[in-house]
């Protein structure tokens, strides 16, 4: 339906239909969201020992995420003084912007996916990259030492990690000959790709956590550190919309995980009966149970090793990674 | 050539990690830290001064809000110093049931020092498992003095209550639980890369370093001097207990941490003793006339705290009140190292060192 919406003459229906599927894309990924951090305060609450929320929306607080969004959507908009208004103001909008953007590509199912791009990989690794700068920009123009700090060590880390992130893929690339992640998935039906590169799925993981700022590698906003790290000036919904970026990319992360390396929408043999998109679902949640699982219980790492592990660690095993890779297809495949 | 600036950042009274009201004024160049300049006193009450006023047994309870996670052992030592003075003789029962609260109060605190540490090293389970079992310590302790931190138990020449039916079997049953428990942080967290990376060879001071700057408990043990008051000056009943002293020689936030996990261990070794040996029958309060008035004179006994060497001066002109009352707050000393640790660490290891050090801010303030 999309190819054929993309190639017809452009009109105001098309807008319409296009907006409609936005919008619905949009509802889906916040309703991820307010489950996801459900889930995670759940999940945390199960191995600390404790309930989580269990008070508004029944015994699981199934709306305490709803009410908490509320509260920050009703709270006053305060902004400091001294910081750059027109700056502070458009940070948020410069983070979240792209976190939605991505999720354009990912194939959801074999006919869930809002643009078949030749290049899709490389347009998510180049879309996420400006969220960098509005947390950047956050983090300078509250004009707040704490959040200085915070946004410098977002820029580092992000662009740091973002080398041997893209370069882990390579191996998947290589194997499916192709950037397009619809032709990724269909190259994953015999074998999945995290059996043929594994350094590759080991460094993309680390590199994706890192990417997402999230425990070990939540510097930028380290809580005992920074207070709150690059977003110490904001509150109300401009919060929330860092907060909403965060957990949009992790939902774009975990997916695009699957995607190159789970085998996306692909089902396991004899399974076939079960719709692609339960097994996405599947595939994908597991990884972000690991994300959370990973929270519960590592350390926070230091800037310097945060640094010293990327170039040193990430790096050389991604460039081994395209190596092994090449050679597994050429002797394998 | 990139050109930097100086940066003045000041950490708390107000973060996190400060634990409690501590404030420290950083000159900073990107995260390196140039100078730092500790500014304490939010939360002094004047203890000292207040107790030039008051009854003996009126003291006792502005003593718990010293060092609030360690409340019994602060609880000792004035009841010590005045039963010194005094030359009272204290019943058996009375001793073990001081020295059970002050080694329960003792792993209390060393729970909270490590949940809280990992919680500053960016663990966050950890802190929940460690007051897990902190809560039944304090639940412990609520029975048998009706109060969770500040205790008021100890009185000189023994302890207000008598342990109410079965608690010493609570006691004994705790000990087993607590190493089990232990042995799950072992696992979960010492061999953790991250963490050891985090704490190995940070806020290195030596030996010499350590003793010039008085200090004490696992921030002096952790540097090869073996000291501890229960040891090597004994008083209460701990020359009848066998248990080591934990001393480790690199000096760094990694030699402290694991010195006051095993230092945990060995409380456990004297609770599970004194439990053994708890005497079945007896008083638990001395015989004192109604108002304590030492003889005129002065005395100053020191005993080991979970963080360090506390030690109370009296000066007394046989009245009532004390003429001057001196602690020696471990805490308060401890701290005297930081600003000269600081130079040169960047902004993480400041969270590392400041918290291996194991404050109390009610103690620093006094």
């Amino acid at each position: 339906m999309m190819e054929d919406l993309l190639y017809a003459q452009p009109g105001w229906t098309h807008v319409a239909i296009f907006f409609a599927l936005g919008a619905a894309l949009l509802m889906t990924v916040l309703g991820f969201v307010t489950y996801a951090i459900l889930a995670e305060r759940k999940v945390l609450g199960f191995m600390q020992m404790r309930t989580g929320p269990n008070r508004v929306g029944g015994r699981f607080g199934l709306l305490q995420t709803v009410a908490d969004v509320f509260k920050l959507l009703i709270k006053e908009d305060t902004i400091p003084k001294l910081a750059d208004r027109p700056l502070f103001i458009l940070a948020p909008v410069i983070a979240f912007a792209p976190a939605f953007m991505v999720l354009a590509t990912i194939p959801f199912s074999e006919n869930m996916q809002f643009a078949d791009l030749g290049v899709g990989l490389l347009y998510y690794v180049a879309i996420s990259g400006i969220s960098t700068i509005g947390i950047l920009m956050g983090g300078w123009a509250s004009n707040n030492k704490y959040s200085l700090l915070g946004g410098m060590r977002a820029a580092a880390q992000m662009i740091s990690y973002e080398i041997p992130l893209v370069i882990s893929v390579i191996g998947v690339i290589l194997f499916a000959g192709s950037l397009n992640l619809n032709d990724i998935v269909r190259g994953q039906e015999n074998i999945a790709y995290i059996f043929l590169t594994p350094i590759g799925f080991f460094v993309f993981l680390i590199s994706s956590i890192a990417e997402l700022n999230r425990t070990p590698f939540d510097l930028p906003e380290a809580e005992s550190e920074l207070v709150a790290g690059y977003h110490v000036e904001y509150s109300g919904f401009r919060w929330a919309f860092f907060m909403l970026t965060e957990y949009v990319y992790l939902f774009a992360m975990a997916s695009l995980t699957t995607v190159l390396f789970l085998g996306g929408w692909m089902p396991l043999p004899f399974l076939g009966f079960i719709p692609g998109m339960l097994w996405f679902g599947i595939k994908f949640s597991l990884v972000v149970f690991f994300m959370i699982w990973i929270r519960g219980t590592l350390p926070r790492l230091r800037a310097d090793q945060l640094m010293g592990f990327a170039w040193k660690v990430l790096l050389p095993l991604a460039l081994l990674n395209i190596f092994v890779s090449a050679a597994v297809k050429e002797l394998f495949l | 050539m990139i050109r930097t600036e100086e940066m003045l950042l000041n950490v708390g009274p107000q973060h996190p990690s400060t634990h409690g009201v501590f404030r420290i004024v950083l000159k900073i160049d990107g995260e390196t830290i140039i100078e730092a300049t500790p500014v304490i006193g939010y939360l002094h009450r004047g203890t000292e001064k207040l107790a030039e006023n008051l009854q003996y047994t009126q003291i006792i309870p502005y003593t718990d809000r010293m060092d609030y996670l360690a409340a019994m052992t602060n609880n000792y030592v004035i009841c010590h110093a005045v039963e010194t003075m005094m030359s009272l003789e204290i019943p058996e029962r009375a001793e073990y049931l001081r020295v059970i609260v002050m080694e329960l109060g003792r792993i209390a605190s060393h729970l909270v020092w490590f949940g809280t540490y990992l919680l500053d090293i960016g663990a966050m389970s950890p802190f929940l498992y460690a007051f897990r079992e902190r809560e039944a310590i304090i639940n412990m302790l609520n029975e048998i003095c009706g109060a969770r931190l500040t205790f008021n138990y100890m009185r000189v020449g023994g302890v207000k209550w008598d342990a109410p039916d079965g608690w010493i079997e609570k006691v004994r049953d705790f000990v087993p639980y607590m190493r089990e428990e232990l042995a799950g942080y072992h696992d979960l967290v010492t061999g953790n890369e991250i963490f050891l990376n985090r704490v190995k060879g940070i806020g290195y001071y030596s030996k010499e370093e350590a003793l010039d700057y008085s200090l004490s408990g696992a921030n002096l043990r952790c540097t090869g001097t073996s000291w501890d008051l229960r040891k090597d000056e004994p008083y209460s009943i701990y020359d009848r207990f066998d248990f080591d002293v934990p001393v480790f020689h690199t000096g760094d936030a990694w030699a402290r941490y694991q010195c006051r996990m095993q230092e945990i261990e060995e409380s456990l070794k004297i609770l599970e003793q004194a439990v053994e040996q708890f005497p079945e029958e007896g008083p638990v309060m001395a015989k004192v006339p109604r108002i304590i008035k030492p003889p005129k004179g002065e005395a100053f006994v020191r005993i080991e705290s979970p963080r360090g060497e506390i030690g109370c001066y009296i000066a007394s002109e046989g009245k009532k009140e004390p003429y001057r009352l001196k602690f020696r707050r471990p805490s308060f000393y401890n701290l005297q190292i930081l600003p000269k640790l600081l130079v040169g660490e960047n902004i993480s290891n400041l969270i590392t060192i400041l918290g291996g050090i194991d404050i109390v801010l009610g103690e620093v303030d006094g």
